[in-house]
């Protein structure tokens, strides 16, 4: 059973910032890791503000740069059925698809998968770790065959959205409310490292809420693909997966944006392999440079040196794919 | 929960099975909860409690929904099917007794959830593929039966609701 709470379902944004920033208030969009996070302790809650009724929130629509608007309460399936998406922004819809299961894609929703908490198996046990205002990371002397090989310090989560990578490779904003105003930020400096803040994985304040993902139009010829490795055929995280955005007018890659997921603290972007790629032709010999450069500063821990190899193999198939 | 830590009742209106019920719940129960403990309705089997393996599944406007992490509230204005509104008068909806005939259900724990996800893929899905079922159950963990026992069974029943006849027919023809 879940420990006692109260419910707030407010009608508008205004009200729900107003619930959302009293003491021991949580937000909750599509409650798929919420709910469980609350009943196994990993936080607490005195009052738990449901988003459902913000219609506002919900569904995706043309901006007036020939972008896409996707509000945040929409649902996992819905990103990954919307037709436009799918066919303009092919990364993203493969990501929100390749998520969870069925019935969680039917549930969770796009804002709640890029704030999901991480699923470092301390940070969700009984462990006082670093991110929960402890003094030790267990991880790093411990069992960390699932953890970071990038961006690593003192805590080694490894950032579980498939959604993330792929709009940060697709150079997305999110729009972020709070009762002082709203502001848009860059996808890209959304994310935060241990480095910048070891308990948060995002810029968000307390009493913030993400209201809307921004989507930047794509340029004629761009192709775009999400890969991902776990370990079981379905309802995984990933293992490692990559977000790849490339446009190619012609024979040689005019734009590269490759960007990994499950191997880092937050979507990371491959930056020298990116380097590699922009005005080659993509052939075998551009290809080798590429998933070289992919793993440059790769630090594995004990147990997750094969994450290394995941990543090289990830990026070969991608490219041979796009070739 | 200490003793003077009563719990805030609210009275809800939840539609399930096409009956209306008024109910009072305390405010930080799930669907899951209310429909096996406030509405007795305990086909909807509470395994994992936090959404890990849809045994609680039920459809939530027909699209399958884990009922453990969903908090009664969401449920309010919406149609909610459980295992015990999937047959009809007249007998088992068709999954059911494909189910039965390919020996598809073991320990039976998590079958009321497969037949819910069964039961929503074939309503937008006549005849799917063995890939698309393996997908729409993908959020059906079953320890029992390898899981070829069920596609068989979905299959088998979305020929018998194609073709109008039994699936015991359709299995012997």
């Amino acid at each position: 059973m879940l420990p006692n709470f109260t419910y707030e379902r407010p009608g508008s944004v205004d009200e729900a910032l107003e619930h959302g920033s009293s003491e021991g208030a949580v937000l909750h969009a599509g409650g798929t890791d919420l709910l469980g996070c609350l009943r196994d302790g990993v936080f607490s809650a005195k009052k738990v503000v449901s988003l459902s009724g913000l219609e506002e929130l919900r569904g995706i629509s043309p901006t007036r740069d020939g972008g896409l608007r996707v509000g945040a309460l929409t649902t996992l399936t819905g990103v990954a059925s919307d037709p436009t998406i799918a066919e303009r922004y092919t990364v993203l819809a493969q990501a929100a698809a390749s998520a969870a299961s069925p019935q969680l894609r039917n549930q969770g929703t796009i804002g709640g998968n890029i704030c999901q908490r991480p699923r470092c198996w301390y940070f969700r046990g009984d462990w006082h770790c670093l991110r929960k205002g402890g003094d030790t990371c267990y991880a790093i002397a411990g069992e960390n065959h699932f953890h970071c090989i990038f961006g690593g310090s003192g805590c080694y989560i490894v950032h579980p959205s498939d959604t993330a990578p792929a709009l940060q490779a697709l150079g997305a904003s999110v729009r972020i409310a709070s009762r002082s105003g709203s502001r848009t930020v860059p996808i890209e400096s959304f994310f935060l490292l241990p480095a910048d803040d070891i308990q948060r994985e995002n810029l968000l304040e307390p009493g913030e809420l993400v209201t809307e993902v921004l989507l930047p139009p794509v340029a004629s010829g761009t192709r775009s693909v999400y890969r991902k490795v776990r370990d079981r055929g379905a309802w995984d995280f990933a293992l490692a997966g990559l977000a790849a955005v490339v446009t190619m007018p012609g024979d040689s890659v005019e734009t590269a944006s490759l960007v990994l997921s499950g191997v880092a603290p937050k979507p990371w972007r491959a930056a020298e392999a990116e380097g590699a790629l922009t005005g080659a032709r993509l052939d075998a010999e551009t290809i080798a440079r590429v998933v070289a450069a992919s793993v440059a500063g790769a630090l594995p821990l004990e147990h997750n040196g094969y994450k290394v190899a995941l990543v090289r193999g990830l990026m070969e198939e991608t490219l041979r794919a796009l070739a | 929960m200490r003793c003077w830590e009563r719990p805030l009742i609210e009275i809800i209106r939840l539609s399930v099975n096409g009956d209306s019920h008024e109910i009072g719940v305390p405010s930080h129960y799930t669907l899951l909860e209310t429909l096996r403990y406030v509405l007795g309705l305990t086909g909807s089997k509470q395994g994992c409690d936090k959404g890990d393996c849809g045994a609680c599944t039920v459809l939530l406007d027909g699209l399958p929904t884990l009922s453990c992490i969903l908090p009664v509230q969401e449920a309010i204005g919406r149609q909610v099917t459980t295992i015990e509104g999937l047959a009809d008068p007249d007998g088992p909806h068709a999954l059911q007794d494909a189910l039965d005939l390919t020996g598809g259900a073991q320990c039976g724990f998590c079958t009321p959830g497969i037949l819910m996800s069964a039961a929503a893929l074939l309503n937008v899905n006549s005849s799917p593929t063995r890939q698309e079922i393996r997908e729409a159950l993908s959020g059906n963990l079953c320890r029992c039966t390898g899981y070829t026992k069920i596609y068989e069974a979905v299959e088998l029943a979305a020929r018998a609701l194609r073709e109008q006849r039994p699936p015991a027919e359709v299995l012997r023809s």
